[in-house]
């Protein structure tokens, strides 16, 4: 009986981790400039990666793979937010950060938003 | 034929970076296809020792059925003499471009010419 | 696609495919030395070169129609190449039923190792892994012939990425456990994936790491030219010398059987000294080559031609 309840969990964990990795890459194609499509592909790394992991470890059948996933977990979520920040920093210093983030709503006496592309 | 399309896959795979090999003129780019088509031949080494439903080959209690362990060991080897061959043709593309100024064929084979009749 | 920057990250993905691939075919070793090693050190490689050309293609595909021919033909040779062969996965076909059954029954008598990868590389096929681990150490000497010699090595020194706090602080907190987990992968690749290959490359890249991140000098003190060097010629010869020693012994060359008084123990033995020395090899190699390409720098085009 636990045993289903831990698998049912896992599943559900599981599944929630995919979930996150497929808004993850919609989200790097689909937003607009590069921060906010960076910011989508570090929840794809930290939360779709941990959740699949801790899925993973509730499903695994001894001591030695909890374990080991869990250090994976851990070193995951260090460093997969530094290069997140490297990236970032880098197109910092490329000079991304000068456009703007969000394309300006035209003013209402222009036509509306077929006026800009 | 269905059991054979895998393989015919890895082919256009492989065909893929011959393609880049010998149609592109960069030289890192001739280098990154023929990595293309290494990837790819080992592809076809691990499809051909796959087995269906087996396990890793690390013995374990109560496994019977492990998939072929040979095309792993000379995949293994392959890919560390690959990195070998692609590091000494970086170098080489190094020392081009400080020589001749350029990595792309076309213009490389004129410099190559002014080079050797100055 | 004109920008290499691009064509070398995609690259870079298509090996980490492959060795996701790997995985679903059930071979872990080579998954993971096909993802450290291509999705890691080659495309790193890449990069550097890319650093010292022109990030741009000038000119597109030159001579289409002669590479659409030999492409469709050498595909259709292949492809009818493959109409004799049995289909993917089958249990009994011609690789997997005579010497891979041997090896597959009798790993664990012969060579007591249940890894049957790493008693296949190590032991049974220990001169192929000899030939290779010269191979790497060959062209770590061809990279050292070509980049070591006049280098454009100015005197400035560049700036090691001083502003890099989080950078830093991560790596310094991360790069022991990368190379204890070098040693990890090194001693238990017979009883799991793992063998000296890959443990040489995780513990290079920890090199490359610290050496990208606080300046090629802070790294050269520790790696040294002189270093680097003995450590590689080391690797080879341990490797060698186990065989001479079973030769001495009165055995083959390679036959660690040798090399104790239970055989069992012996090929134990001898299957640790030989993975000890290609690990110690690759990973001296490696970090020699990226310090070497490390070391050259962009030379403007009015200066070229001169070295």
């Amino acid at each position: 009986m636990a045993e289903t309840i831990v698998s049912f969990i896992a599943a559900c964990l599981l599944l929630l981790g995919c979930l996150f990795c497929v808004t993850g890459a919609v989200g790097m194609i689909r937003f607009p400039n590069f921060f906010a499509r960076v910011h989508a592909t570090s929840v794809t790394d930290s939360l779709g990666a941990g959740l699949i992991l801790i899925g993973l470890a509730l499903l695994s059948d001894s001591a030695t793979p909890v374990f080991k996933l869990l250090f994976i977990l851990l070193f995951t979520l260090i460093t997969a937010p530094t290069a997140v920040h490297a990236l970032t920093k880098a197109a910092m210093h490329a000079g991304s950060h000068t456009a703007s983030p969000i394309e300006e709503l035209p003013a209402s006496d222009e036509g509306g938003p077929s006026s800009k592309h | 034929m269905t059991g054979l399309l895998v393989f015919w896959v890895i082919f256009a795979l492989m065909m893929t970076g011959l393609y880049v090999t010998i149609a592109h003129d960069n030289l890192i780019k001739k280098v990154v296809g023929l990595g293309i088509l290494q990837v790819s031949v080992f592809m076809l080494y691990i499809a051909i020792a796959n087995v269906r439903g087996a396990a890793i080959p690390i013995l374990k209690e109560g496994e019977s059925l492990y998939s072929n362990p040979l095309p792993h060991v000379l995949i293994l080897t392959a890919i560390v003499v690959g990195i070998a061959t692609v590091a000494l043709a970086l170098a080489l593309v190094i020392r081009i471009r400080e020589r001749f100024g350029t990595i792309e064929e076309a213009a490389l084979e004129s410099a190559a010419r002014d080079w050797s009749e100055r | 696609m004109r920008d290499l920057f691009a064509v070398i990250m995609l690259s870079g993905i298509y090996s980490l495919i492959a060795a996701s691939l790997f995985i679903t075919m059930d071979a872990a070793d080579v998954a993971f030395t096909e993802a450290a090693v291509g999705a890691g050190v080659s495309t790193l490689l890449l990069l550097k070169t890319l650093a010292l050309v022109d990030r741009h293609e000038s000119t597109g595909p030159t001579r289409p129609g002669l590479a659409i021919t030999v492409v469709i033909a050498t595909g259709a040779l292949l492809a009818y190449g493959t109409l004799d062969m049995h289909p993917f996965g089958e249990t009994h076909t011609p690789s997997n039923d005579h010497i891979a059954a041997y090896y597959l029954e009798n790993s664990i008598e012969d060579t007591g190792v249940p890894n049957v990868v790493t008693s296949i590389l190590a032991s049974y096929r220990g001169f192929d892994t000899l030939g290779e681990l010269i191979v790497i150490f060959t062209a770590g000497i061809g990279v050292i012939v070509l980049l070591g010699q006049t280098g454009t090595s100015d005197s400035e020194i560049r700036p090691a990425m001083r502003q890099h706090l989080v950078l830093r602080v991560v790596s310094k907190i991360l790069i022991p456990f990368i190379m204890l987990f070098a040693f990890y992968v090194q001693f238990h690749g017979e009883y799991g994936p793992g063998g000296g290959f890959q443990a040489g490359v995780i513990f290079a890249s920890a090199v490359i790491l610290y050496s990208i991140l606080f300046g090629p000098e802070a790294a050269r003190s520790v790696f040294s030219n002189a270093t680097t060097r003995i450590l590689a010629v080391s690797g080879v010869l341990l490797f060698a010398c186990t065989g001479i020693v079973s030769m001495l012994k009165g055995k083959a060359f390679l036959d660690y059987s040798a090399l104790a008084e239970d055989p069992v123990s012996g090929q134990l033995l001898g299957i640790l000294l030989v993975e000890l020395g290609v690990g110690i090899t690759v990973a001296a190699v490696l970090i020699r080559v990226f310090l070497e390409f490390d070391e050259r720098r962009w030379q403007p085009d009015d200066q070229r031609g001169q070295s």
